[in-house]
């Protein structure tokens, strides 16, 4: 067996590389997943990541992964799942994506998600469920895995009449975001 | 869905998240304990990506975002393989690299040190593995910089990596050093990985072999994921 590659923080300087590039340097993901979906209802993912301060991580990096409209990881459609945003001066960071299936008869529809940000030795995986999916949400197994009194840090909260979801991620504290060793 | 039973992220070989002597980590590292998540977790399964979301253009850093010629430095080539535990090799895997030029500075608004940019270097680019997990660049050998961590800080010389395997889970983000970098022992976020044995994995190999007369030198690095928990079946 061979030893795993040890990670290391992203740094603070990969948005030419990684997320906003250049004109002369395109990465080869973004923050828009609407294009590739050829089901589903279009939403919107707004979030905002801040420190054990409750400081803005101007300098960080979110992944997000996900089955399609249908439950279904990597369909033959094309829709790859996969996109990545930067944030910003607010720590702010958005994706345009489609609302995911759920994945399993007892599991309630999710974004996965992996956070990267200087500082961080290890990126966190961690999970975003919808705040109007409650039913679903009761009987998630992976949800009901999470302590009680932290549960709701993995739950979107849906705007009133619009298809965009708030979700903060807290790094660090008492109002610690649940991250998951995946 | 084919999901992969994978073996767990061995923290022995990962750095500790809150290290004191990386200031950064105070506020950013996480203080509860993570959750673990059953086996067949959406998590174990992730993007795929072909040759057709890769430019070949981009695994030559030297001329891939050159505005008017080559850029400037120590020419160097790094190849190695993208392989799981077992020795597996991952076939497209996207590999994505960034880095500072020769002078030690990055092409980034944010990054103010007193060093010049080079036009014909912005210190980016991709490729895919191959059906051996290989995968080669052509780059500049970074310059070491300095930075406010501590007095009279300078990270070693480093290229960044990002790795994707087969399931999101094996999602890897590193930096490879160079061999014999006297800054290595002084720094801060290469030694948060208390385990020598696992802290020497993120140093390259120089390679007279992938060394070029005439042009460049060669350096392998090899990156190991998470592998998978059964014997993996032959695709």
């Amino acid at each position: 067996m061979r030893g795993q590659t040890p990670s290391q923080t992203i740094g603070p300087f990969f948005s030419h590389a990684l997320t906003a590039g250049t004109t002369a340097y395109r990465p080869l993901v973004c923050s828009d997943l609407t294009d590739e979906a050829l089901e589903g209802k279009p939403i919107r993912l707004e979030g905002r990541v801040v420190d054990g301060d409750g400081k803005a991580v101007s300098d960080g990096m979110v992944e997000i992964w996900q089955a399609n409209a249908g439950g279904k990881y990597r369909p033959d459609s094309g829709f790859r799942g996969f996109g990545r945003s930067g944030t910003d001066a607010s720590g702010r960071f958005r994706f345009e994506t489609v609302k995911p299936g759920p994945a399993a008869p007892d599991a309630a529809p999710h974004v996965h998600l992996a956070v990267f940000a200087r500082g961080m030795l290890n990126h966190a995986f961690t999970r975003m469920y919808f705040s109007d999916e409650s039913e679903a949400n009761r009987t998630d197994p992976v949800l009901g895995s999470v302590p009680a009194d932290r549960r709701e840090t993995l739950v979107a909260q849906r705007r009133d009449g619009e298809a965009v979801y708030d979700f903060e991620i807290v790094l660090q504290g008492k109002r610690e975001t649940v991250f998951f060793d995946a | 869905m084919k999901t992969t039973l994978l073996r767990p992220r061995d923290w022995n070989s990962q750095p500790r998240q809150a290290h004191s002597d990386y200031k950064s980590t105070l506020r950013r590292s996480q203080s509860q304990p993570l959750v673990s998540l059953p086996p067949g977790s959406g998590e174990h399964v992730g993007p795929l990506f072909g040759p057709h979301d890769a430019l070949a253009a981009h695994a030559d850093l030297t001329r891939n975002a050159s505005a008017s010629g080559e850029a400037i430095g120590e020419r160097i080539i790094v190849a190695g393989r993208v392989l799981e535990e077992d020795g597996r090799p991952l076939r497209d895997a996207l590999v994505e690299v960034w880095q500072a030029n020769a002078a030690g500075r990055y092409a980034h608004e944010r990054d103010q040190h007193d060093a010049p940019l080079d036009p014909n270097f912005l210190g980016a680019g991709h490729v895919l593995t191959d059906s051996e997990g290989r995968y080669r660049f052509t780059t500049i050998r970074p310059g070491a910089y300095p930075w406010r961590n501590h007095a009279n800080a300078w990270r070693p010389a480093h290229i960044h990596f990002s790795v994707f395997g087969r399931a999101f889970a094996q999602r890897l983000v590193t930096q490879m050093y160079f061999p014999g970098d006297p800054l290595l022992p002084l720094d801060p976020i290469y030694n948060a990985t208390a385990d020598e044995a696992a802290r020497v994995r993120l140093v390259a190999g120089f390679s007279q072999r992938l060394t070029e007369p005439e042009w460049a030198l060669g350096y392998t690095f090899d990156i190991v994921l998470r592998g998978s928990a059964a014997t993996p079946m032959e695709d």
